[in-house]
């Protein structure tokens, strides 16, 4: 019940971002939202309610870009994803990284691994292969022969 | 202002017996930045993942880490078995909690050992990695490896743990406390040890938080997280135990956590066989015959802290998406936070202190006679043998002076 209160909670008060909701499994949340309003949900999560970010999975699917954002809340043992769809063409999104250090290698590995654009990045070096990768090569790319 | 110097350590370094490079910027004897690179070692597993059917993929994440080689499985059967909504019986659990803390012994045990070896204090190295043996000895026992146990499918685990090896496991544990006690009490109360580790490498409560740090190098700056109590899985809800934490947040603090915490698994161990006991023989993996579409995150608690693993399934039998996020990933970064300011020389200690992940396994090797199956050197022969070298040794160089 704990996992489905903070889902509307966040639901509510972001409700005009929100495109879906899946509670699906128990102590798991996935919400989908609009990718302009990464920064201000995840700020809400972070700065008021106390998540900790784990990770983020990027793929590449039919649909474009999906990221999805794992947040950890330790007091219920439950995970929130946050689920973006990025644009096919030109994927971008709006950089964490200036809110907290923990998802800046990560957007520096989605950045390399699928060619996505983290705007106002600290520091969107490559990450794993540094020097010995050619550029505009995105190998987790589905078209990535 | 005085000149700027860059000290590597790595990529190949005594230090790290994985492949990776610190770049030390340093002014005089203090560190003033840090830098990181990787990437000699990536293998795409994840990549890998997708073109292998679930029952592989166990054998693959199992490869990712030669240390704490059950975590990856452990996150990733957690993760599949949320998506098929797969309840495995009491008894893998039991086997799966015990084969988990087995392995956070003597990873910490690694640990301490290494971490001794840094300070220059090879007396802690030899013996805490003399503690360790028995308990791969144990693995090889239950599971026929002394790493890479191959014990985990979906649905439950491989092996069963008969009662018959259950007295062994019971003696052992009583044994380790001992062990212990004696190592416990040499590195709690060594000064060396005090004016090594105490104040160097402090990584605050914010600074884990901003990091999100995870495991030991958490719960030592007072962020009680532990994904075995926050997010139950396995057994551990059916045992008693606590998590351990400390305030300080330097290196002494995380060596006392990983201490403590080695008392806790001997319990956790010993409350998991009194069960397998008391249950009858078998049944330890359900036949899962499809895994359905959806999405499943799975956690286990490594011994360097939170294992995460998730899985995409479109309803093939092979993974759609698989990512990893192994603890070191979030834990390495607070380097940063850690070694500048530091001089070098506390600096390699700061870096080892989060347990960067090490692949060691190495075994003694004993070479028989095929035709008669005898030793040809045993261990007494072997070290007479190493007396025999050095008093040559000694006795050449006397003739020298």
């Amino acid at each position: 019940m704990k996992t489905e209160e903070a889902i509307n909670k966040l639901t509510e008060k972001f409700s005009s971002d929100t495109l879906g909701v899946d509670l699906s499994q128990e102590r798991r949340g996935i919400v989908s939202i609009r990718p302009s309003a990464i920064l201000a949900v995840s700020e809400y999560l972070y700065r008021s309610e106390g998540y900790r970010f784990i990770i983020a999975s990027a793929m590449h699917t039919r649909r474009g870009f999906e990221i999805y954002y794992h947040f950890s809340f330790d007091t219920e043992g439950m995970i929130l994803s946050l689920h973006v769809i990025l644009d096919s063409e030109k994927p971008h999104i709006e950089s964490l990284s200036n809110m907290f250090s923990a998802s800046n290698w990560i957007e520096r590995e989605m950045h390399e691994l699928f060619g996505i654009n983290f705007i106002n990045h600290p520091n969107q070096e490559k990450l794993i292969s540094e020097g010995n990768w050619a550029d505009d090569v995105f190998p987790y790319r589905k078209d990535f022969k | 202002m005085g000149r700027k110097t860059l000290i590597p350590i790595g990529p190949y370094h005594p230090l790290q017996e994985e492949p990776e490079l610190f770049k030390l910027y340093c002014d005089g004897e203090i560190v003033t930045d840090i830098k990181w690179e990787t990437g000699y070692n990536h293998r795409g597993i994840e990549k890998l993942s997708e073109s292998k059917t679930y029952d592989q993929v166990f054998f693959l994440v199992e490869r990712i880490c030669g240390i704490c080689s059950t975590s990856h499985p452990f996150a990733f059967a957690n993760a599949v078995e949320e998506i098929a909504g797969i309840e495995i019986t009491d008894r893998a659990k039991y086997i799966r909690s015990v084969i988990g803390e087995l392995e956070r012994i003597h990873s910490h045990l690694l640990w301490v050992g290494l971490a001794g070896h840094f300070l220059g204090y090879n007396t802690v190295f030899m013996w805490a990695w003399k503690y360790r043996e028995p308990v791969l000895d144990l693995f090889e026992m239950i599971t026929g490896n002394r790493n890479s146990y191959a014990m985990f499918k979906v649905g439950g685990v491989r092996r069963d743990i008969e009662n018959q090896k259950i007295p062994a496991i019971r003696k052992e544990m009583s044994v380790m406390r001992k062990k212990l006690d004696l190592l416990t009490g040499a590195v709690m109360d060594d000064p060396v040890i005090h004016a090594r580790t105490k104040g160097v490498g402090v990584l605050t409560q914010q600074d884990i938080i901003d990091y999100a740090a995870v495991g030991p190098t958490a719960r030592a700056s007072g962020v009680d997280i532990d994904v075995r109590r926050d997010d139950p899985y396995a057994a551990y809800p059916l045992v008693n135990w606590k998590v351990i934490t400390a305030q300080a947040g330097d290196v002494f603090a995380k060596a006392e956590v990983r201490l403590l915490e080695m008392y806790e698994s001997a319990s956790i161990i010993e409350q998991c066989i009194d069960a397998l006991e008391k249950m009858e023989e078998g049944n330890v993996a359900l036949k899962i015959n499809d895994i359905p579409e959806g999405i499943g995150t799975g956690r286990a608690e490594a011994p360097r802290g939170e294992v995460f693993h998730f899985v995409v399934s479109d309803g093939s039998n092979s993974p759609a998406r698989h990512k990893i996020r192994a603890p070191s990933y979030t834990n390495i970064a607070t380097f940063k936070k850690s070694c500048i300011g530091q001089t070098i020389s506390d600096a390699t200690i700061s870096l080892a202190a989060v347990d960067p992940c090490y692949c060691c396994t190495e075994r003694m090797a004993a070479a028989y006679d095929a035709s008669t199956g005898e030793k040809i050197l045993n261990a007494n022969e072997l070290i007479n043998l190493s007396l025999k070298r050095t008093s040559e040794i000694r006795k050449s160089d006397a003739g020298h002076e």
